[in-house]
């Protein structure tokens, strides 16, 4: 009885004007407010766990110095090693040496990236080749790349095309796995959205399989990176070639004269460019999540 | 009992042929003895501008049937002609692609039609203004409430340009005050752009809320048990005496085919 009341009354204009008054209400009430922290505060945030994880560590090694475990033309402390470090980065030579190492990395995952793409798409797409090759390309992710050595040096020699070689299949195989995977787990709900839209085969894939399967491509990105860098450094260390000085030639030699301080250093320099390529992918997949809204929920 | 016809463009309403009709469909999942029945000999019809809500209890194949329709997926025995008619499909879920705005969701309709550019963008826009989200389009879908995105996809929907617009529990996941105003929202599009309508519910009210008709299914496996013409006129309100009365009706009936089940 008082039920009926609430029926909307008046000229139809009415009732849809006050229909899209109470729609356009309830969607302010739902959406609320966004709050966000200041960015200075977020960034102090996240730096200063870093900052203490460092000093830490910084300490660690300090103690271990001090209590004369190695002599220290073995075993250099912090204070000569950033020491040695400063000193390096001041000779252009050095940074030679990064930037050939950092060439390499770069060309030796983009080829990588290129074979990952291209054997995911077809293994995740033909029922065949994925009963053949599927495991087999899980199984490549476990083989330790440096067991790959000589047998690329026995084809290529003692060349960059051996350290490329070993680089991408270190690589390759993660990236393309996280294709597969993406595709694999595409959700059935929006496979179904899409066909019922219409798409179908190539065009389901372009427009709904690819793009569902990128957090999971990312993610094998950033693996395939990690795999990429660690081979690289073994290929570095025992594919040595005349007149191209590289981190990891620096890091032989330095063992060699008994160089520990500059030993050190090297290591350094290359966990933090691991480190810093690593964060470009972390900012990668945190802006993605952010985009489709899978923010992980901080309590 | 009469529907109003009247109301609606004539476009697509000409002609006594069902705009849906299956003959004797059947669908049984696996095969041999461990085949499961999902479906068994429906025969129902959809005419075209009607409105017709499926009800049933869990497990009477409602969301089976829709796939059917759709050609998601084939039926084992049967016929479904739908005359080559262009169907569109709401879920459950929104089913939005998350990497796309809200507006590019609405785009993905209009693309596979070949709608190109400025165009395209113009034409998703004017769909989300009937779902009264016109100044969302830049959003993406997280950042909208569960009906606003239920209303996206509707927008996505219309925007495929179909005759037939199926439709699986859309509002089952949302609280009642945003189904109400969803119920009105669909109910004024529907009779507006002539639409035939599969609605597949649970809710006895929201089937009497909105169908010319309620075809009450049977579960495991599922056939059509009863149907109810609704003669009550547009607009209609869900809680009213009129709506409440005869979905009491229905559920009685319902009742009767859960207890089968209970032995």
């Amino acid at each position: 009885m008082a039920v009926e009341q609430a029926s909307p009354a008046g000229s139809p204009a009415d009732s849809s004007d006050l229909h899209a008054r109470r729609l356009a209400g309830l969607d302010a009430l739902e959406l609320g407010g966004s709050g966000s922290g200041g960015r200075a505060g977020r960034v102090w945030g996240r730096l200063w766990p870093m900052v203490v994880a460092v000093g830490i560590v910084l300490a660690i090694w300090q103690v271990v110095v001090w209590s004369g475990r190695w002599p220290e033309y073995v075993f250099a402390g912090p204070a000569e090693t950033f020491g040695k470090l400063g000193e390096r980065l001041s000779t252009p030579e050095y940074w030679q040496a990064v930037a050939v190492t950092m060439r390499r990395a770069v060309t030796g995952f983009a080829v990588s990236v290129l074979v990952g793409l291209a054997v995911g798409a077809l293994v995740s797409r033909v029922g065949v080749l994925r009963a053949a090759f599927g495991s087999l390309i899980t199984g490549l992710q476990t083989m330790p790349s440096i067991a790959w050595f000589p047998l690329a040096i026995l084809l290529f020699g003692l060349t960059e095309s051996a350290i490329t070689f070993v680089v991408v299949l270190g690589a390759a195989p993660s990236i393309a796995n996280g294709l597969i995977t993406g595709v694999d787990y595409t959700s059935p709900t929006l496979l179904r959205a899409g066909h019922v839209l219409g798409f179908r085969r190539l065009q389901l894939y372009r427009h709904v399989i690819l793009p569902a399967s990128l957090p999971s491509f990312l993610a094998g990105l950033k693996q395939g990176w990690a795999f990429a860098w660690r081979s690289l450094m073994a290929g570095e260390l025992v594919v040595i070639i005349a007149h191209q000085s590289s981190l990891g030639e620096r890091l032989y030699y330095d063992r060699e004269l008994a160089d520990s301080a500059g030993l050190l250093a090297t290591m350094i320099v290359i966990l933090i460019i691991g480190i810093g390529v690593d964060l470009l992918f972390e900012t990668a997949d945190t802006t993605l999540r952010r985009r489709w809204g899978l923010e992980r929920v901080r309590d | 009992m009469t529907t109003p016809l009247t109301e609606r463009a004539a476009g697509r309403t000409e002609g006594d042929r069902p705009a849906i009709r299956l003959d004797g469909v059947s669908k049984t999942y696996g095969q041999g003895r461990n085949g499961l029945p999902a479906l068994d000999n429906v025969s129902l019809s959809v005419r075209p501008g009607e409105f017709v809500s499926l009800l049933g209890a869990s497990g009477c194949g409602k969301s089976t049937l829709l796939s059917l329709v759709a050609g998601l997926d084939r039926p084992t025995a049967g016929r479904i002609d739908t005359q080559g008619r262009k169907i569109a499909m709401m879920f459950q879920e929104p089913a939005l692609f998350p990497w796309l705005t809200v507006s590019a969701n609405v785009e993905m309709a209009l693309r596979v039609q070949g709608v190109a550019g400025k165009e395209r963008r113009d034409r998703a826009a004017e769909f989300l203004e009937i779902v009264h989200l016109g100044g969302f389009g830049a959003k993406r879908p997280h950042e909208l409430s569960g009906g606003m995105r239920q209303r996206v996809s509707l927008a996505r929907a219309l925007a495929q340009d179909a005759d037939v617009l199926l439709m699986d529990e859309p509002f089952g996941a949302l609280d009642a005050m945003t189904r109400d105003l969803l119920h009105d929202e669909l109910e004024r599009i529907w009779q507006k752009r002539g639409l035939s309508v599969l609605f597949v519910t649970h809710n006895v009210r929201e089937a009497v809320r909105l169908g010319d008709r309620v075809v009450l299914l049977s579960s495991r496996p599922g056939r059509v048990a009863e149907e109810f013409p609704v003669g009550i006129d547009r607009p209609r309100v869900i809680d009213s005496p009129r709506v409440a009365t005869l979905a009491a009706a229905i559920t009685d009936r319902l009742r009767q085919e859960v207890l089968r089940h209970g032995r």
